[in-house]
């Protein structure tokens, strides 16, 4: 086994560790804090049903933000649905056999890489262009573009710039998955392609892509609006009854 | 009071998002809470020796008892779309007045001691340790939200700014540096029952010579009862009600409403004042103290009902967070809601017929609806989500000719507030209310020329005094602004039913 065979599954492993471990601390943490008083933004839906699918309209149309401002919701749409479609496609590289619908996607998933690339483009170019979103960006705020951006651009380039022996990657992607190592191509495009996407799976818990996780324990978005018919005592909120 | 020494802002011929101006609100404090008041409340007198450390500990403490702080400190990805949103950005050109950079303020501490990336590389993730320059950021901008929501519309997340100002105000209060108009304030309702600390004698005096001006002007004997017990209901309604132009014309309307439907009602000397400042500074345990008093003075007074008066910050205690802090309700009567808005009991009554109203009686004004914050975006009315727009609306229509929206996208949901709310109402902070009411104003002087109109109602005590002080500023007559309540006391013929 090569010494970088090794390097990229021990990166690999501990990425994945890093990624669900970090995750699940962080949703169990939103999970147990509690929301003591009942802010919806209203007006809200009055049932728990409607407030579910008013996060649902959040999480898949991105519904405030397009009352927001268009050009983000364009860019951040175009970004999300493409990164949809290619984390689709990349199924492929980790299910034997491939389902036929990941199949069909297949060339939608391709020309969807140059839509992230665009959607990224056009949020990039806002935080230099427009003077209140440079004002409030950081340099990790780049630092996240440059990454995704990095991560689209080398994933197009091993398929319209230098091949890669992808049966390879899928059998060591396969591989992995079992804790049966197989070699791994020395393709620089391609090991810079899977540091990326390592670097991206470890900083998810720690930075702000924690807004997706986030968005499903908003509570100005995801209560119902309800506070006269039912009583809503959060546990701390019922220790002051006592007294 | 002195001249001012700042600019009206000038309208916006096309309200195009302003250029920033860093610093510009630098200057802008409030009075800090003289000791007394501070601890009044339970609150250090003054700044603590180890503030930093404390307020920390607090910060950590909310983190574990609202998961609105907790997700929203986390979620921002600084996409820019609430930067244009808040009504003081808009009028100050501030920077500091954009909801992402307000929330920063904190998060840039949260980041620091509560977050890995913080603590490894704060300056790569905008984390900072809370300095002295710092705290004093906190206290100039985190008192220049007036916890609208109105950002949180717009937000990808939910993100609501008025969390994170709540918070702040918490954590500064924590280490000793209170406001001294909210605490003052909060103060006198313990000690007196009500925000303005007009004691139960001169309520009743008050009370007694609203009596007297209703039966001069309609020849009809309407009652304003205190503290009677056996009432159907208990009015409870924002103290300015009792002696504020324009604000008592609207308790006059709902004295000739619960008269002319033959409702027997009171006010409560123990609970006088429906606002609850408690929400202002984000903490529960004030917020419940205070709404507790409405209990008491229900279950003293044996009533049935209780109805809320026009009070845009009490409506959202009242009816999102009474039953929570002072519930559950059981003891009154089942076929209403617990608590009831004043115009949900009036359009209910004009829905049956039960008042007799005279539409002409309004012709003098054309009307349009400034639809306050906490109303639009914190409370419903009615059945049907968005009925706090519709019911108030209805009630204007039944009650007067001539009626005027403003700009759609600065009403319902999208409206901008007044600039007053929030605890900002004090004469420090003028500045900042000429300047946060820019978006409100251009929208009336649209509606002004365009329809001439002369009158903008409104259901909210801050709204009201905001806008009589504040109109004058831009040209406009502070009469101008009104009651829904006032234009129902206009419009109802009370000799007609007796
Ligand atoms: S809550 Fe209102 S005042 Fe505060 S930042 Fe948001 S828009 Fe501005
Ligand atoms: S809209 Fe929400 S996510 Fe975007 S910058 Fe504002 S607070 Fe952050």
């Amino acid at each position: 086994m090569s010494a970088l065979t090794l390097i990229y599954a021990g990166l690999f492993y501990a990425a994945a560790a890093l990624l669900i471990g970090g995750l699940g601390y962080k949703i169990a943490q939103y999970a147990r804090t509690p929301a003591p008083l009942k802010i919806p933004t209203t007006p809200a839906p009055t049932t728990a049903a409607g407030a579910a699918l008013r996060v649902a309209r959040e999480v898949a149309l991105f519904e405030s933000l397009f009352k927001a401002n268009k050009w983000i919701w364009l860019f951040a749409s175009l970004f999300h649905a493409a990164l949809l479609m290619v984390l689709l496609r990349h199924l492929r590289y980790f299910l034997e056999p491939v389902p036929a619908w990941v199949a069909w996607i297949q060339p939608f998933g391709m020309y969807a890489g140059f839509g992230m690339v665009a959607g990224l483009g056009g949020l990039w170019a806002r935080r230099f262009l427009v003077e209140r979103i440079r004002y409030i960006s950081t340099i990790s705020d780049h630092l996240m573009l440059a990454l995704l951006v990095a991560i689209a651009v080398s994933g197009l380039a091993m398929k319209y710039v230098s091949h890669t022996d992808i049966v390879a990657v899928k059998a060591f992607m396969l591989g992995l998955m079992v804790f049966d190592l197989q070699p791994l191509p020395a393709d620089p495009n391609l090991l810079l392609h899977l540091a990326l996407v390592a670097a991206l799976m470890a900083v998810f818990p720690l930075s702000k892509l924690l807004h997706a996780p986030g968005i499903f324990f908003s509570p100005t978005r995801n209560q119902a609006d309800t506070p006269r018919e039912v009583r809503h005592l959060a546990p701390w909120a019922a220790e002051l009854e006592k007294h | 009071m002195a001249a001012p020494t700042f600019e009206t802002p000038k309208f916006r011929d096309i309200p195009i998002v302003p250029v920033l101006m860093p610093q510009a609100m630098a200057a802008s404090r409030p009075f800090v809470a003289a000791a007394p008041i501070q601890q009044a409340l339970g609150f250090p007198g003054e700044l603590v020796p180890d503030w930093e450390q404390k307020a920390i500990a607090k910060l950590g403490e909310l983190l574990g008892k609202y998961r609105s702080l907790r997700v929203y400190l986390d979620a921002c990805v600084h996409c820019g779309a609430c930067t244009d949103k808040c009504h003081y950005f808009i009028g100050t050109q501030d920077p500091k007045n954009m909801p992402v950079a307000r929330q920063d303020l904190l998060r840039s501490v949260y980041r620091r001691h509560f977050t890995v990336a913080g603590k490894l590389f704060p300056k790569l993730v905008g984390a900072r340790d809370l300095t002295k320059e710092l705290l004093d950021d906190w206290y100039t901008y985190f008192n220049q939200c007036s916890e609208c929501r109105r950002c949180s519309v717009f937000c990808p997340y939910g993100i609501d700014t008025a969390e994170i100002t709540m918070a702040a105000k918490e954590i500064m209060n924590s280490i000793g540096l209170g406001q001294k108009y909210t605490n003052e304030i909060l103060g006198k309702v313990h000690r007196i029952g009500n925000n303005l600390g007009l004691p139960g004698p001169a309520l009743e005096d008050t009370l007694l010579g609203l009596e007297e001006d209703i039966a001069a002007d309609t020849g009809v004997e309407v009652k304003l009862p205190l503290d009677a017990k056996g009432a159907e209901v208990l009015l409870v309604t924002p103290s300015a009600d009792f002696f504020s132009e324009p604000h008592v014309e609207s308790l006059i309307g709902y004295a000739k409403v619960f008269h002319q439907a033959g409702i027997s009602w009171t006010l409560s000397s123990h609970a006088s004042e429906a606002g609850n400042f408690g929400m202002f500074v984000g903490n529960y345990e004030q917020m419940k103290k205070i709404s507790l008093r409405v209990r008491q003075a229900a279950l003293e007074l044996g009533v049935k009902r209780i109805v809320v008066g026009e009070c845009g910050h009490a409506w959202r205690v009242a009816y999102s967070f009474w039953n929570t802090l002072a519930g559950p309700w059981d003891f009154l009567d089942s076929r209403y809601p617990a608590p009831q808005h004043i115009c949900e009991v009036t359009h209910d009554l004009i829905q049956r017929g039960a008042l007799t109203l005279d539409k002409e009686a309004n012709d003098h004004r054309i009307i349009t609806f400034h639809d306050s914050c906490n109303v639009a975006r914190a409370s419903r009315m009615g059945g049907t989500p968005g009925g706090q727009f519709t019911i108030p609306r209805e009630i204007i229509k039944s009650v007067a000719n001539h009626f005027h929206d403003m700009h759609p996208d600065t009403i319902g949901e999208k409206t901008f507030c007044c600039g007053g709310g929030g605890g900002l109402l004090t004469d420090d902070l003028m500045e900042l209310r000429v300047k946060g009411a820019l978006p409100r104003m251009e929208a009336l002087k649209q509606v002004v020329d365009e329809h001439k109109v002369n009158f903008m109602a409104t259901i909210c005590a801050i709204c009201k005094a905001q806008f009589s002080k504040v109109l004058p500023y831009y040209g406009f007559d502070m009469s101008m602004v009104g009651g829904v309540h006032q234009l129902v006391s206009t419009a109802i013929r009370l000799g007609a039913k007796e």
